[in-house]
């Protein structure tokens, strides 16, 4: 990437959301915890290729790498985290109400 | 205009991003669920998350501006500063965690400007956390080509006569860029220093503000 031409840099900046923030937050405790170097983060950034910084933010890429050095490091296996992924989805169609379980109780009413 | 919400302005200013209010995407549910998944197995807490979050948040330009304006006023610490910049920072309570952090000096000759290349390492725990065009292609691509068109584009705009060196950040180096003490402010003291330093200051796609007249 550095070298490369592009265009002028775009100046507007936007507020961290708080899945944004967790994720950040994941990272450092996780690898403060020893489960990944800073290094192992930017691999899995690396081996994405040039489209995956065309299609998907920059904490997309974090949590996805998060995730990939998570697993190999035996935390948890795909099956748990396909488990829990279907849970998740099922509780809500946005995220305020998908990050809270308590929430998606069957009589809530939004 | 700021609190105009017909605008879709955040209280900071700025836009709300769509992802914040619309249909939950995959990667949010990813984040959900390596979250519980790492609660659920008592590797972390969420009281242990909110505290690295809130720690996050402190986290400020103000905090490098205090650790430029004593190296102004303190020719000691500004030599200390320069040679080790993690330490200095330490000696002033600020958590460097274990990086390494490099601080390079704007002189009327050399200007310095800080990039990473590969992703987006910046010295997060002296400034917070990067601006979005730090991390964006553009800035990334071009820096490290033609820094005095980018910088330009800040609106600085340097003579023939001064030197640009642009310092490529690692996951475990960091820089931060030590400008130059602006003119006039001799009677100044710290704290009215550290007013002048801006986050781009440090960046070197900017430079301090000049003391009002």
């Amino acid at each position: 990437m550095g070298g490369q031409d592009a265009g002028e840099v775009a100046m507007d900046g936007h507020d961290f959301a708080l899945w944004e923030k967790r994720v950040d937050a994941l990272m450092v405790l996780c690898s403060g915890k020893g489960f990944f170097t800073v290094d192992g983060l930017r691999r899995v950034l690396e081996d994405m290729g040039e489209d995956a910084f065309e299609t998907m933010s920059y904490y997309e890429r974090w949590v996805a790498s998060v995730n990939q050095n998570l697993i190999e490091a035996g935390v948890y296996s795909t099956q748990e985290l396909a488990e829990k992924l279907a849970e998740v989805q099922a509780r809500g169609a946005d995220y305020a109400t998908a990050a809270t379980p308590e929430m998606a109780t069957p009589d809530h009413t939004a | 205009m700021p609190h105009d919400h017909a605008d879709h302005l955040s209280p900071s200013g700025h836009p709300y991003r769509a992802d914040n209010d619309g249909p939950l995407s995959y990667w949010q549910s990813m984040e959900i669920a390596i979250r519980e998944i790492l609660i659920d197995k008592g590797v972390t807490t969420p009281a242990e998350i909110q505290a690295q979050i809130d720690a996050m948040d402190a986290r400020s330009p103000a905090d490098g501006a205090r650790v430029v304006a004593r190296a102004w006023v303190d020719p000691e610490f500004r030599a200390r500063l320069l040679a080790d910049a993690s330490a200095a920072s330490r000696e002033m309570g600020y958590d460097i965690g274990a990086l390494r952090l490099i601080a390079v000096e704007n002189t009327d000759r050399v200007h310095n400007m800080i990039v990473c290349t590969l992703c987006s390492c910046y010295p997060r725990n002296l400034l917070g956390l990067p601006p979005d065009w730090y991390k964006t292609r553009a800035y990334r691509s071009r820096a490290v080509r033609e820094p005095r068109a980018v910088l330009a584009e800040f609106g600085v705009r340097l003579g023939d006569d001064v030197t640009v060196r642009v310092h490529d950040s690692t996951a475990d180096m960091r820089y931060i860029v030590l400008p130059a003490r602006p003119a006039n402010t001799a009677d100044m003291d710290e704290e009215a220093l550290a007013r002048l330093v801006t986050r781009d200051s440090m960046i070197g796609t900017g430079l301090p503000k000049s003391p009002a007249p």
